[in-house]
């Protein structure tokens, strides 16, 4: 009997979404950043580690969209195989912050008061003390750089976010009437929590992820410049500034092109949550536009 | 308000504590033997024994943990496997132009975002407040060391206004300032437009508040209420991110110092990793996870101040 009725809300939500201008704009840059990706499983105009020295920086033209390297590489190519890196390492690392952090939240809200809360919490507050860099720097020390290492230190990182988020959200839903009919149905806890609370909840997550989903190609792209990301000869974005640092005064469009390729996909996740933010909370809409 | 800090106090010695075990014993799991690092790979195995035992290696876990510990109470952090230096020497030179730089970069987003953000608020939905949403949108995206080297591109290499890189040390403050200018801006502007964005929709809650239309009614100009009453209760979410931003900003100069070739902490913990000098990486983790508590300690007892409610409702 409950049935249709979230069909109909989510259709509405969908026509809200779409009549969004910042949703709709981000959403397709988004979708064209993750084509992209996609598109090179398939096909990259070049092999995206094939060398070739004598064609080294050349600027953009009709044979290298995006000009060469300082290999001869071509950017273009590199740009669609980084993009897939960029999106795999954000996207794994938003997973391991909701899929641990958002049960961890739950059953701190669910224990609200009692000494399991406070450990859950002033845990979060300890790996919130390092900033994902130094959780970076230390997973390198002990395993050596890598794509894997990275994700593994953004994705901790994301943990406390979304426990607190998680936690701060349920704990007012614990007040609420149907929360209490839930109760006094006899429900248990952990089964009220992921019934009634975390369902109510995820919009605030959806919207939560794609910040930190922004926030996870960002430190991608950092880790990678300094070297504790994704390895030669997989290109990332982050590598490939690293690279033509000594190069930006010789071929400016070495450092151009993917650092371009990173404001436009930040942006567009930006601004794709953004739009989501006000489709979902519209009284936000009010103060913000 | 005694009672408040003493808890605060109590939880930040906890957090150190913690954190100081964490750092500790994540790296004693590393594989591969400093000692036989140094020597190389063709040493006898008793000079790395008594190179071990000369470093302290052999000693049990926990009695290493603790000598640590006790060490950097009384700022003694051991000595560096590869410069053979106290280490302490080491972070306190380098830390001479980390720290500068992260301070230098949150006066520069703290000096830009304020006026930014009270005039976008002030001016809502006028041309001013859309431009400075969109530049704003647009700064948050930008990382920072990409947005370094357009600077050095710009700055340096064109107009030849600024040095490239390197530290020319603080002899002269002047030169010294100005070489940290195109870092602490790099640093600063993406900074400046998140904490341009919270200002302006944190005055945007407070303007719309009953006290702001009482002081309205009162007769005061719609401008007198924003610097009087809206800006004053604005300012406590905006302190919770300049705290916040400290940390990214220390982080961020780790990264920003690569651009520049600035011999900070950033340089020191990049050699240490590839070196395998694993105390200096130690003593530089566990350095800067203090200025991140130390920081958010700070922040929470200046709210205590700003806001006489938080005391009492403190968890």
């Amino acid at each position: 009997m409950t049935v249709p009725a979230p069909m109909v809300q989510r259709d509405s939500l969908l026509r809200a979404a779409l009549s969004s201008r910042s949703f709709t704009i981000g959403a397709a840059i988004t979708l064209f950043v993750a084509l992209a990706a996609l598109l090179s499983f398939v096909w990259t105009p070049y092999g995206f580690a094939a060398q070739n020295i004598p064609n080294r920086l050349q600027p953009p033209s009709p044979e290298h969209w995006l000009g060469t390297d300082h290999f001869g590489r071509d950017m273009f190519s590199m740009i669609l195989v980084g993009a897939r890196t960029s999106i795999s390492v954000a996207l794994v690392a938003v997973s391991v912050g909701v899929l641990i952090g958002t049960p961890l939240g739950l059953f701190a809200a669910a224990r609200r008061g009692t000494l399991l809360d406070d450990i859950v919490m002033r845990g979060n507050d300890l790996v919130f003390a390092f900033p994902a860099l130094l959780i970076a720097i230390l997973i390198t020390a002990v395993f050596g750089p890598g794509a894997v290492n990275a994700i593994i230190a953004i994705g901790i990182f994301n943990i406390p976010v979304f426990a607190r988020l998680s936690r701060g959200a349920a704990l007012s839903l614990w007040q609420r009437e149907f929360i209490l009919a839930a109760r006094v149905s006899g429900k248990s806890a952990t089964r009220i929590s992921f019934e009634h609370i975390l369902p109510n909840i995820t919009n605030t997550l959806i919207v939560q992820a794609t910040i930190q989903f922004a926030l996870g190609i960002l430190a991608e792209a950092a880790l990678a410049y300094v070297g504790l990301g994704a390895q030669p000869p997989i290109p990332s974005w982050g590598k490939m500034l690293a690279d033509a640092q000594t190069m930006i005064a010789l071929a400016p469009h070495v450092a151009l092109v993917p650092g371009l390729a990173i404001v436009i996909t930040v942006l567009g996740v930006n601004l794709m949550g953004d739009g989501l933010r006000d489709v979902f909370d519209p009284r936000l809409r009010r103060s913000r536009t | 308000m005694p009672a408040f800090i003493f808890g605060r106090l109590v939880s930040l010695v906890l957090s150190l504590l913690a954190a100081s075990i964490v750092i500790f014993f994540v790296l004693e799991v590393v594989p591969g033997d400093p000692a036989a690092f140094m020597l190389g790979l063709n040493a006898a195995p008793d000079t790395v024994a008594a190179l071990r035992q000369q470093l302290g290696l052999d000693a049990p876990l926990f009695e290493r943990y603790f000598t640590w510990l006790f060490g950097m109470l009384q700022g003694e952090f051991g000595t560096s496997y590869t410069y053979r230096v106290p280490v302490a020497d080491l972070v306190a030179d380098r830390l001479w132009i980390s720290l500068p730089l992260a301070i230098y970069a949150l006066a520069l987003s703290t000096l830009i975002a304020f006026p930014v953000g009270i005039l976008a608020a002030a001016r809502r939905n006028s041309a001013t407040d859309v431009s400075v949403m969109g530049i704003t949108q647009l700064g948050v995206a930008v990382p920072n060391f990409w947005f370094a080297m357009m600077l050095v591109l710009l700055f340096a290499v064109t107009l030849r206004w600024f040095s490239a890189g390197g530290f020319p040390g603080w002899d002269d403050p002047l030169m010294a300032l100005k070489s940290l200018t195109l870092p602490a801006v790099a640093l600063a502007l993406p900074q400046a437009s998140i904490l341009a964005r919270v200002m302006r929709s944190a005055l945007l809650d407070t303007l719309g508040e009953d006290y702001v239309r009482t002081a309205r009614a009162k007769g005061l100009t719609q401008r007198q209420a924003l610097w009087r009453h809206a800006l004053r209760n604005a300012l406590i979410p905006v302190l919770t991110i300049i705290g916040l931003q400290f940390s990214f900003l220390l982080a961020g100069a780790i990264i920003i110092e690569n651009v520049f070739f600035l011999p900070g902490l950033g340089r020191l913990v990049f050699q240490g990793i590839s070196s395998r000098d694993l105390i200096v990486v130690k003593s530089v983790v566990m350095i800067l996870v203090f200025a991140v508590i130390l920081v958010t300690f700070l922040v929470d007892v200046t709210y205590a101040l700003v806001d006489p409610r938080l005391r009492r409702a403190q968890r």
